[in-house]
C-alpha cells in the first residue's frame, strides 16, 4: 500500500516518464481512497498548465488591471 | 553578435526609429522589458547577464520584426526569442561553470517538506491538499500571478534553476541531467521537491482563501 509521500513522488515522476504498470496500478488504487492525493494529483496538472501559460508570456503580470492587456 | 546599435550606454530605444516597422513598434517591445527581465533574472539569478540577454533579445526582435507574422501575440513571440537566448546561454555556461554548485541547496527546506507528512508517510491534517478554486478563472487575475511569481522566487536557487529549466524553458529532464551532470534520479528528486514546495506555497498564498503568506 502506497503512502501519500510515495504517491506524491509518483505524481512527479509521471510528469517526467511513462509510469511502470505496477506504479500505475498502485497509484490508481491509492487515489481511489485518498482525497488529499487526488487533490494533489490534480494540482500538479494545474501547476504545469499555469507554468506553460507563464512561459508563453500570456500571464497577466503587467501593470494593467485584472482584465489584462487583451 | 558584437555589433550593438544601441551602444554605448544602453540608451532607451527610440520609438520613432521603428514606428514604421510592420506590426512592431519599439515602444511595444520596451513595454515588455520589465516582464522579460523578471523571467531572465529568475532563471539566471544574475542581474547583469539577465539584462544582457534581454537587451539582445529586444535587438533580435527588432531586426527580425518582418518575420513576426502576427499569429502569436507580440509578447509570446518576443518571449520565445528570450527563451532561446537563455537556453543558449545555459548550454554555454554548462561547459565553463562547475555545475555542481548550481544543483545543491542546503537541507533545511527539505526537512520542511518532510514535515508535510507524518511518520507513516501520510499527509498531516494541516498540509493535506484540499481542492483549489477554479484555476482558469484565477489565471485571469493579476493577484494570482503575483502569488505565483513570489512562489517561484521562493524556490531555493539551485532547485529553482532546475525547475525553471524543465517547466519554463521546456528542457526534457534527460537533457537537464546531461547539462548539469547529475543523475536522472537526482534530477527527478529535485523536480519533485520543487513541485511539492511550489504547490504548498501556492496553496498558502492563493488556494486557501484564509491563507496569507508563502
Amino acid at each position: 500500500m502506497l503512502s501519500c509521500k510515495e504517491a506524491t513522488e509518483i505524481c512527479s515522476a509521471e510528469m517526467e516518464r511513462p509510469l511502470k504498470l505496477r506504479e500505475q496500478l498502485s497509484m490508481r488504487t491509492h487515489l481511489m481512497i485518498c482525497r488529499g492525493c487526488t487533490n494533489y494529483h490534480k494540482q500538479m496538472k494545474t501547476l504545469r498548465q499555469v507554468m506553460r501559460t507563464y512561459a508563453e508570456g500570456k500571464a497577466h503580470t503587467g501593470k494593467s488591471g485584472a482584465d489584462g492587456d487583451g | 553578435m558584437s555589433t550593438n546599435p544601441w551602444d554605448p550606454a544602453r540608451a532607451p530605444l527610440r520609438p520613432t526609429l521603428h514606428d514604421s516597422m510592420q506590426g512592431i513598434s519599439a515602444e511595444a517591445l520596451l513595454s515588455l522589458r520589465a516582464d522579460m527581465l523578471r523571467f531572465a533574472k529568475l532563471q539566471l539569478r544574475n542581474t547583469e547577464t539577465a539584462e544582457d540577454l534581454v537587451q539582445e533579445s529586444i535587438e533580435v526582435a527588432l531586426r527580425k520584426s518582418s518575420s513576426f507574422a502576427g499569429q502569436s501575440t507580440l509578447k509570446t513571440w518576443v518571449f520565445a526569442i528570450l527563451r532561446n537566448r537563455i537556453i543558449d546561454h545555459l548550454r554555454q555556461a554548462s561547459r565553463t561553470v562547475t555545475m555542481s554548485s548550481l544543483v545543491d541547496d542546503d537541507d533545511d527546506w527539505q526537512q520542511n517538506l518532510e514535515a508535510l507528512f507524518n511518520e507513516r508517510g501520510h499527509w498531516r491534517d494541516g498540509p493535506r491538499p484540499t481542492a483549489w478554486p477554479d484555476p482558469e478563472q484565477a489565471m485571469q487575475t493579476r493577484q494570482f500571478w503575483v502569488v505565483f511569481e513570489t512562489c517561484l522566487d521562493h524556490l531555493p536557487p539551485a532547485t529553482g534553476r532546475v525547475f525553471m529549466m524543465r517547466e519554463f524553458l521546456g528542457f526534457e529532464s534527460d537533457e537537464i541531467c546531461n547539462q548539469l551532470g547529475i543523475t536522472t534520479s537526482n534530477c527527478h528528486v529535485i523536480l519533485h521537491r520543487a513541485r511539492l514546495k511550489l504547490r504548498t506555497c501556492m496553496d498558502n498564498g492563493w488556494g486557501r482563501p484564509e491563507g496569507a503568506s508563502c
